[in-house]
């Protein structure tokens, strides 16, 4: 099969795809996006979490075939320029609350927070653990996760992302 | 007691204050890459010409094998071959303390999920297609599975040398003692998973030597050297190591998982070879924490005072060996607990059985221990009418002490003050009426209204040793220069450590920076070009690597002196560094503005030097007593949990957790609690969540839709109080930070429970039907 898509605003096509690859698959050994992570092949863990369509899901559940023509966001998509520093706001937020530690989780849930904040740039702490608890992490305890989704809505100042 | 360095290293305070230096929050330097998503991990690696590999397993806990077919297998088209036991080149087994573990199955398998078969082909469909259709030929056996009867002589026995790995044995006091209060109990911890996110996963390359480069995420990169060579049969500086991006570790990757298979596949085939396990082959592909069965008997005064403790610890190390003498030696050394007991008599029994393969993970005997220790506590102190905080203060060990082992406690042991400041914190709001749906147990299931809703608060402490004991030569090895780019002094910081999540690379750049006076460090990619670091575990590296990087610093420091002397015309003694200068100190005479730009005490090359170091020595202790200077130093902790639970539903929901730990000194704040949140987070799972159900020798829940670890929901707000009072003997008084918050958080959260349900609840994790079911009478 032959799959034509979109990631990050640019068109990608993957020759020889067969029926049983996943989206996650497909965007980590055929186009090089690694930044979303294989972790469970389940869907419990949202390490592999990327916008499909506007929606946010599990790559891994994802069949290739069901992202025929569609827009995908992954984690590379959300830094702005080129420069090595740059950073977008959820990603600086991330870095600056010290919620990165092995990082095996933090695209995942970086990609997860900036959904979560386009759609409720000032949400709840409740609405923050709600948001975020399909995205599994074994090194925080979340703390600094929650303190980083604060801080980056902190910079929004209630304006969208 | 406040948060104060106590004097040794006092001196060091005005070295300390420099960006980005020792006791800051410095920025991590492989931050920016992982929030990008551009951070290499073990899986993410990718060679020209790469192929996969995967590996053939036994569905059987215990058989012997009759015979393997690979001939289906080698016909798929794609696969480049198929390896088993035979083509192992050189030692046939491996093992951290015994080479009991066979690289691929010999005969008999001794536990499900036991490597028989290894493949490699052009795309993982293909490899793991390949591994299914290999034949193997069983003879079932009936799998010794109860450690309790693996222990008896007429047991089968799991390997010929018997089921017994260890007997350690902790006398002291009168064994007679007797007590005006005496309890008794047994407690159950079941097997934990340290399900680090980022599965097992590497690539090894041959080289034109004939030798490997293997490119693998690992907590050892040098034991991991030794074991591969050896099984592979090349000397050690043909199968070269480098650490790749570890997603996370907590032990599970101290012992080998996939490195020798790797590199026979690519030795064989000639190509670079990648293998990441799935999640499900994750827990059958590291070792776990070992089940303990406990059985504790406590002697008291009326006054409160411990008199005896009678104690006897069953850990199931499963079928093979990895680090369970260890593992055996922790759980009975440090089986009391952080108090002062006169009389001891403590055996610990580590079995070997056909059930998973256990070793370290996070805590490391001192877990499985803490959970019977503390659930003693409250029982002494419920029988003798005491306040649970009470008891414990009284008792609590202090600087001083004397250990069961007879070890006497060196430096700070604030175990009653981390109590009291738990203690004395504010206690979370009662629950409203109002109180929303999603912030009760059940949470958005909507099971209650707050009706049926009890809450309870509980406190536990811990302790554990840091560093490895019993006489391990234990050292790390750190390579530092000093050179010019660009106009400015650079250092790099070359070492064997494992960076597996928990910052230690920042750390190294950290100490560089205060010892060098340079703002610029590289830390380069542990790898094995460089000495060993030992292992990224028992909450060790920044104590001894950290030690090591700061010894190799004072070297290169002496090399700038020397040279700065005599540009300066005084002594060394005289200089200090400052603004990336070597300048004469305030009264140091010879004029005291005078200075050299460290970059001009470089200019004909860099300063490297090389340094082995070590803490100091301990003793293994004696077979028969215990008795031996086991332990090097111990971190200590103290938690208070509170919780609300549904006493119908048997469904908890924890509310909080207050947490105090002596850290000595914190090189990096932010890290350290990050440490404390996580270690908390793993603690409240076994508590209440993780359990790997193994029944007749087989893993019934293989994934994380059945193994279940705590989310975002689950974890309350935490509430950390850290102390740095400062180990004399430490660099920079440090103490090791990562273990201590996951030893009593499980049992401060489990005496919550009993206190809001009055259930006796000796078992972890604590399920629904401990709450829910009969009243034991």
């Amino acid at each position: 099969m032959r799959l034509s898509l979109t990631v990050n605003s640019r068109p990608y096509q993957a020759e020889g795809v067969w029926e049983g690859e996943s989206l996650l698959y497909v965007l980590r050994e055929r186009l090089g996006f690694w930044g979303a992570k294989n972790a469970c092949e389940q869907g419990e863990c949202g390490s592999c979490s990327v916008v499909l369509d506007g929606v946010l899901v599990c790559a891994c559940l994802v069949a290739a075939g069901q992202a025929q023509h569609s827009e995908i966001l992954t984690v590379e998509g959300l830094t702005p320029g080129r420069s090595p520093d740059d950073l977008g706001p959820v990603q600086r937020a991330f870095l600056e609350a010290g919620a990165v530690q092995c990082g095996f989780c933090t695209p995942g849930l970086i990609v997860a927070s900036h959904e979560l904040l386009r759609q409720n740039p000032a949400p709840t702490d409740a609405q923050v653990r709600e948001a975020l608890a399909g995205n599994l992490c074994r090194c925080t305890g979340y703390e600094k996760i929650l303190d980083a989704v604060r801080l980056a809505a902190a910079g929004l100042e209630g304006g969208p992302l | 007691m406040s948060t104060v360095l106590s004097q040794p290293w006092a001196g060091e305070r005005e070295r300390l204050g420099l960006r980005g230096g020792v006791g800051s929050d410095a920025p991590r330097p492989d931050g920016i890459l992982k929030v990008k998503g551009r951070f290499a991990f073990s899986s993410d690696l990718w060679a020209e010409g790469m192929i996969w590999g995967a590996t053939a397993r036994s569905p059987h806990p215990r058989a012997l094998i009759a015979g393997i077919d690979v001939s289906e297998a080698l016909r798929l088209p794609g696969v480049r071959c198929v390896l088993t036991q035979e083509d192992v080149p050189g030692r046939k087994t491996y093992g951290l303390e015994v080479a009991d573990q066979p690289v691929l199955a010999i005969d008999e398998v001794r536990y499900q999920g036991e490597p028989i078969a290894i493949v490699a082909a052009d795309d993982p469909e293909t490899a793991r297609r390949a591994a299914a259709a290999v034949y193997v030929g069983y003879n079932v056996l009936e799998p010794v599975v109860d450690p309790e009867e693996a222990l008896r002589t007429s047991s089968d026995k799991v390997h010929p040398t018997g089921n017994i790995v260890r007997h350690l044995k902790v006398r002291r006091g009168d064994p007679d003692a007797t007590a005006d209060i005496v309890v008794s109990g047994e407690y159950e911890v079941r097997m934990q998973d340290q399900a680090f996110l980022g599965p097992e996963s590497g690539l090894a390359v041959p080289a034109e030597d004939g030798g490997v480069d293997l490119y693998v995420a690992t907590q050892w990169l040098h034991v991991d050297q030794d074991q591969v060579a050896a099984s592979l049969g090349l000397p050690a500086g043909k199968v070269r190591l480098s650490l790749s991006g570890v997603g996370g570790a907590f032990g599970a990757r101290e012992d080998l998982s996939l490195q020798v298979h790797l590199c026979m596949l690519a030795l064989r085939t000639g190509r670079p070879v990648k293998m990441v396990y799935s999640r499900e082959e994750s827990f059958f592909g590291h070792v776990h924490r070992h089940p303990a069965r406990l059985r504790y008997t406590h002697g008291a005064n009326r006054d409160g005072k411990l008199v005896y403790v009678k104690a006897e610890i069953l850990l199931d190390g499963g079928a093979y060996m990895s680090s369970s003498r260890a593992v055996v030696a922790n759980a009975g050394t440090l089986g009391i607990g952080p108090y002062e007991v006169p009389n001891v008599s403590m055996d610990a029994y580590g079995v070997y059985t056909n059930n998973p393969p256990c070793g370290a993970m996070r805590g490391f005997g001192a877990v499985q221990a803490c959970f019977a220790y503390e659930s003693q506590m409250d029982r002494l102190a419920a029988a003798l009418g005491v306040g649970p905080v009470e008891l414990r203060a009284r008792n609590a060990m202090a600087e001083g002490s004397v250990m069961p082992t007879g070890q006497v406690v060196e430096g700070p042991a604030p175990v009653a003050e981390l109590l009291r400041r738990v203690h004395s914190a504010p206690l979370p709001p009662a629950l409203g009426a109002a109180a929303a749906a999603t912030s009760l147990p059940g949470g958005a299931a909507n099971t209650t209204h707050g009706e049926g809703v009890a809450r309870g608060v509980g406190y536990a402490l811990g302790f554990k040793n840091v560093g490895f004991s019993e006489g391990f030569d234990d050292y790390s090895t750190a390579r530092v220069s000093l050179a010019r780019a660009g106009g400015r002094p650079i250092a790099t910081v070359h070492t064997a450590a494992a960076e597996v999540g928990q910052g230690l690379v920042t750390v190294q750049a950290q100490i560089a920076r205060t010892e060098l006076g340079t703002e610029q460090v590289v830390v380069e990619t542990a790898d094995t070009q460089v000495g060993s670091a030992g292992s990224s575990s028992a909450s060790r590296q920044t104590y001894v690597t950290g030690g090591a990087v700061k010894a190799a610093c004072a070297e290169v420091r002496e090399v700038l002196f020397e040279r700065a002397a005599q540009l300066l015309g005084c002594l060394p003694a005289d200089l200090v560094i400052a603004d990336e200068a070597v300048v004469v100190r305030e009264g140091g005479g010879f004029g005291a503005d005078r200075a050299v730009p460290l970059v001009e005490l470089v200019a004909d090359g860099p300063v490297e030097r090389t340094v082995q170091w070590r803490h100091r020595p301990t003793q293994p202790v004696d077979p028969e007593t215990g008795q031996g200077n086991a332990h090097v130093q111990y971190c200590f902790a103290a938690h208070r949990a509170v919780v609300d639970v549904d006493v119908e539903l048997g469904l908890v929901k924890v509310v909080e957790i207050v947490t105090a730990q002596d850290v000595g000194k914190a090189i990096n704040p932010s890290a350290v609690l990050g440490q404390i949140h996580g270690g908390t987070a793993q603690g409240l799972g076994l508590a209440l969540m993780e359990e790997i159900q193994v029944e007749g020798g087989r893993v019934k829940n293989a994934s994380f839709t059945d193994y279940l670890i705590p989310t975002i929901l689950d974890m309350p707000p935490m509430r950390v109080d850290v102390l740095e009072l400062g180990d004399p003997f430490a660099p920079y008084g440090l103490r090791g930070v990562g273990e201590a918050p996951t030893i009593s958080s499980t049992p401060a959260i489990v005496a919550a429970v009993r206190a809001a349900t009055g259930r006796d609840l000796t078992r972890v994790p604590v399920r629904p039907e401990d709450i829910i079911g009969e009243v034991a009478s």
